[in-house]
């Protein structure tokens, strides 16, 4: 197989207004002609719902709670990042670019990246005609600050809320198409397969979630909009509901899957208190601009944080300051998850657990006042104290990485069309724009540069192309097979009545994934986790207890659905880190590394992404590599030191 | 710890519902009061019994999909939502009571899981400002006092749980619809469509059977995110502005 990636020739800053020129369009009067249906409702799903029905295409749009409001869009924290330059400090447009590209440590696609540096400027634009209440300073203008340590203050922001305000925006947005009949809304719905007749994407087939309903949809297109897949890991700062199924049922049904294994590591979330915990809490990066990280320089088993004022100063080893001088505290956040991980591992990590290093603020608070500090971070520190019971204010916080984000995805081209015509993934559920690494307020960017201004150009070419009557009704036959094999499936599931929760095993893949495939990989252990994945699988399908029934809200079966599906894709993401035995991003080989134990890339032999091909059940994957190719930028080794 | 629980279940809309009570004998106080209630799940299905639903998804006090009653208090007894309130916030031996938001406008799928499908209608009525994908002025050509913008921001903090109605004795939603109101008639982008806004919100508002405004403030003082009854007498500014000079009030005036 081929993979045409379809970026257009030419000088880097025309590409995407020369594509545009080029890409057919569709009659308005012909618009109202197609149907197109929009799996997920977050970022990347609101903004193409409703920008596409106002452009007059008819619109179903899906998702699996109560409300599109609840998307877990609505959790991001710290900002989205636009080339406005506002500021006068420099920034560009070619700037954002270099700084993703870079950031994503040249693992992705010159032409998307530089796109999406492009459109992030009318993010803003629209993101506040619609109401959205951005920071403002006192003259009335919109204010920024500068995120993860980028040298440039481009990051827009809405409290440490700016993820819900530009989630409510595109829900707004969404609702008044869904007002004026040109969207239908479906909640509490899930998508259980996509239907794919003569090699073109023809519908989904769905459950309600309330009645146990399973329906077909047909449509001229889908797009699956639908988030990552961090919850392979059981515990991570997702949503409970985040997974990987709509994504991963359409890679059974011939989509590429793009760089499975690179997956974001935060550094600064809340460590786990227990067997019971649930999911973790992410603590905003900003923290790390105001507080210094450290662990004792010999182990204290145990240690509190309470404790921590009588490790006296030459006893404590702020592990980061020493090791990057010229950056301290303020590295990327896989090189300070990997560093609070090695100081764990040697026995030097607190708390009861020993899974935790110190983020301490006393010396900012010394210099600063607590006021100001409090201004700075005061709900942060609420929060932090109603999780754990400690103040910040009087003791350092305790922190240690979780899994956030995953940049790897369904492969698609530069159209955001994955290899089955028809068949679209926007937003974080596809692979192109963060390379091996996201940088800070770019995943907003991302999901509403792909919904409000790169889909509704593209989609009008593939639309035109094939012509409106070009649609499979849902009495096909194909539609009747795929709804056979759903059903098929929720009844195996109640019918296997076994000994484990759906949970239990969850939390076991979970535990494998971050144990072998989490912030530092080796070969021995990525071949210990595939046989480890492949036994629970095997287990699962015999020995899951799945009570209730199929036909009304059952949670229980909803989640085991799920756990199924990333049962097989945890096994994927094992063998695309056993192929790429390089270290590069949020991807540490260990056999890898520079001789002062940092990351090396080899740009000779991994230049290029991986794109995995379903072959069937229980069958190895193929392997497809897209080279990438760099016309504009110099590749060179990232150094903190 | 060791708590008794008191839980409503109600196998469907339309089947009759009980209070059952179950012991949990090892609660750490460490544990989120969802934490709490997964473990009691796991105990149940263990014993082939079915888990008790309730609504939640991102457990970090933002998506607003849980709710649950607990105690007398939606979210419990804290001012912050159910997943994140803790365990600690209880004592050993105490007896908890939990039941779904109770309004008639947010009728009950199955234990404590309801249907609040009435919010988004509302949402849908008018809380939008009609302008669509591209062709807007540049960001900065709006200038808003920062003051103006804080506010605006405040209102749109609110989460849509529903706890406002499930503390309300009417069952009212008048904080949340008034939240959306506020934020837009406080910002300019929302000026264009204000009196129109108000008039359709609230009418769908008493379409969906809330409740009316009786001024008891139980919605502030339960409301997660602090969202303020100003917003309530700033939208009844707005609404009665509106219904006396409104387009559709004018026009249909003359005749």
């Amino acid at each position: 197989m081929k993979l045409e990636s379809k970026v257009p020739e030419g000088p880097l800053a025309e590409k995407w207004t020369k594509h545009k020129f080029n890409l057919k369009l569709v009659n308005p009067a012909n618009k109202r002609k197609y149907e197109i249906i929009v799996v997920g409702t977050g970022l990347a799903g609101a903004s193409a719902a409703a920008s596409l029905a106002e452009l007059g295409y008819n619109v179903k749009a899906f998702c699996f709670q109560d409300s599109p409001r609840r998307a877990h869009s609505i959790a991001a924290q710290g900002g989205i990042n636009a080339a406005k330059n506002y500021q006068n400090d420099g920034d560009s447009v070619y700037r954002l670019f270099y700084d993703t590209i870079k950031g994503g440590d040249y693992r992705s696609r010159e032409g998307n990246v530089y796109r999406l540096a492009e459109v992030s400027v009318n993010i803003i634009d629209q993101c506040v005609a619609q109401g959205v209440p951005f920071a403002r300073e006192y003259g009335g203008l919109l204010a920024n600050r500068s995120f993860g340590g980028a040298q440039v203050s481009r990051t827009f922001y809405a409290r440490g809320q700016t993820g819900q305000q530009l989630l409510l925006g595109a829900y707004s947005a969404l609702n008044r198409q869904i007002a004026n009949g040109k969207v239908k809304m479906h909640t509490r719905t899930e998508m259980l397969d996509v239907v794919v007749v003569d090699g073109k994407t023809r519908g989904i087939i769905t459950r309600d979630l309330v009645t146990g309903k399973i329906e077909s949809h047909s449509g001229h297109a889908v797009l699956l909009c639908t988030g990552g897949y961090g919850n392979v890991f059981y515990l991570s700062t997702n949503a409970k509901g985040s997974n990987v199924t709509a994504a991963w049922r359409a890679h059974k049904k011939g989509a590429l899957f793009g760089n499975p294994c690179f997956t974001q590591i935060h550094p600064t979330c809340i460590p786990v208190s227990g067997d019971h915990q649930s999911k973790l809490t992410l603590m905003s990066e900003s923290l790390r601009n105001d507080g210094r990280v450290w662990v004792p320089k010999t182990a204290h088993k145990g240690l509190k944080a309470k404790e921590a004022a009588s490790i006296p100063e030459g006893d404590r080893d702020y592990f980061l300051e020493r090791k990057y001088p010229s950056f301290g505290n303020l590295v990327p956040r896989d090189v300070a998850s990997r560093n609070a991980k090695m100081m764990c591992d040697e026995g030097r990590g607190v708390g009861a657990t020993g899974l935790a290093v110190f983020l301490d603020f006393s010396d900012a608070i010394k210099r600063d006042g607590k006021d100001l500090i409090s201004a700075k971070y005061g709900n942060l520190f609420d929060m932090y104290k109603q999780i754990t019971g400690d103040d910040p204010y009087q003791m350092p916080m305790m922190i240690f990485p979780a899994v956030h984000y995953t940049m790897g995805g369904l492969w698609v081209d530069y159209n955001l069309m994955t290899n089955v015509p028809g068949l679209y993934a926007l937003g974080e559920a596809n692979f192109t724009d963060h390379g091996a690494n996201r940088l800070g307020a770019s995943a907003l960017m991302q999901g509403l540069a792909d919904g409000y201004f790169v889909i509704p150009y593209t989609i009008g070419d593939y639309l035109a192309n094939i012509g409106w009557n070009d649609k499979v009704g849902t009495d096909h036959p194909a539609f009747k097979e795929a709804i056979d094999k759903v059903n098929d499936r929720v009844t195996k599931l109640l019918s296997i009545k076994g000994k484990k929760t759906v949970d239990e095993f969850h939390r076991e893949l979970g535990l494998t994934m971050w144990e072998y495939c989490g912030m530092s990989r080796n070969e021995e252990g990525l071949k210990t986790a595939k046989k480890k994945i492949q036994e629970l699988r095997e287990e699962f399908w015999k020995n899951v207890d799945v009570v209730g029934s199929a036909n009304e809200l059952n949670m229980e079966l909803e989640k085991a659905g799920r756990v199924a599906d990333f049962m097989e894709l945890g096994e994927l993401m094992v063998d695309d880190a056993l192929n790429r035995s390089e270290s590069c991003g949020g991807h540490f080989r260990e056999e890898s590394q520079t001789p002062e134990g940092e990351a090396l890339r080899k740009d000779d032999e991994f230049s290029f992404v991986s794109a995995w091909e379903y072959k069937g059940d229980n069958q190895p994957e193929e392997l497809h590599k897209e080279e990438l190719r760099f016309e504009n930028v110099k590749l060179t080794q990232r150094s903190y030191k | 710890m060791k708590i008794t629980l008191k839980v409503w279940r109600q196998k469907s809309r339309t089947a009759k519902g009980e209070f059952k009570t179950y012991q949990a004998d090892h609660v750490s106080s460490d544990m989120s009061f969802l934490e709490m209630l997964d473990v009691l799940n796991t105990s149940l299905i263990k014993k082939g019994e079915e888990p008790i639903h309730f609504d939640h998804d991102c457990r970090e006090g933002i998506c607003g999909m849980c709710s649950l009653y607990i105690n007398g208090h939606p979210h419990g007894p804290l001012q912050t939502t159910t997943c994140q309130l803790h365990m600690r916030s209880f004592h050993d031996g105490q007896t908890i009571t939990v039941e779904p938001w109770r309004a008639k406008a947010f009728p009950i799928i199955k234990d404590l899981v309801v249907d609040r499908s009435a919010f988004d209608r509302i949402q849908q009525a008018g809380g939008y400002v009609s302008v669509s994908t591209g062709g807007v002025p540049d960001a900065n050509e709006i200038a808003i006092p920062k003051k103006i913008a804080d506010e605006a921001f405040d209102s749109a903090a609110c989460i849509g749980c529903g706890a406002c109605v499930a503390a309300c004795k009417n069952a009212s939603a008048m904080l949340f619809v008034s939240a959306k109101v506020s934020q837009l008639a406080l910002l300019p982008q929302g000026h264009a469509e204000r009196k129109e806004r108000v008039e359709k919100m609230v009418a769908q508002m008493d379409a969906e059977d809330f409740g009316a405004c009786t001024n008891t403030r139980a919605c502030e003082a339960e409301c997660p995110k602090a969202i303020s009854v100003t917003n309530i007498a700033r939208m009844n500014r707005e609404y009665f502005s509106a219904v006396f000079s409104s387009y559709e009030v004018t026009v249909g005036g003359g005749d």
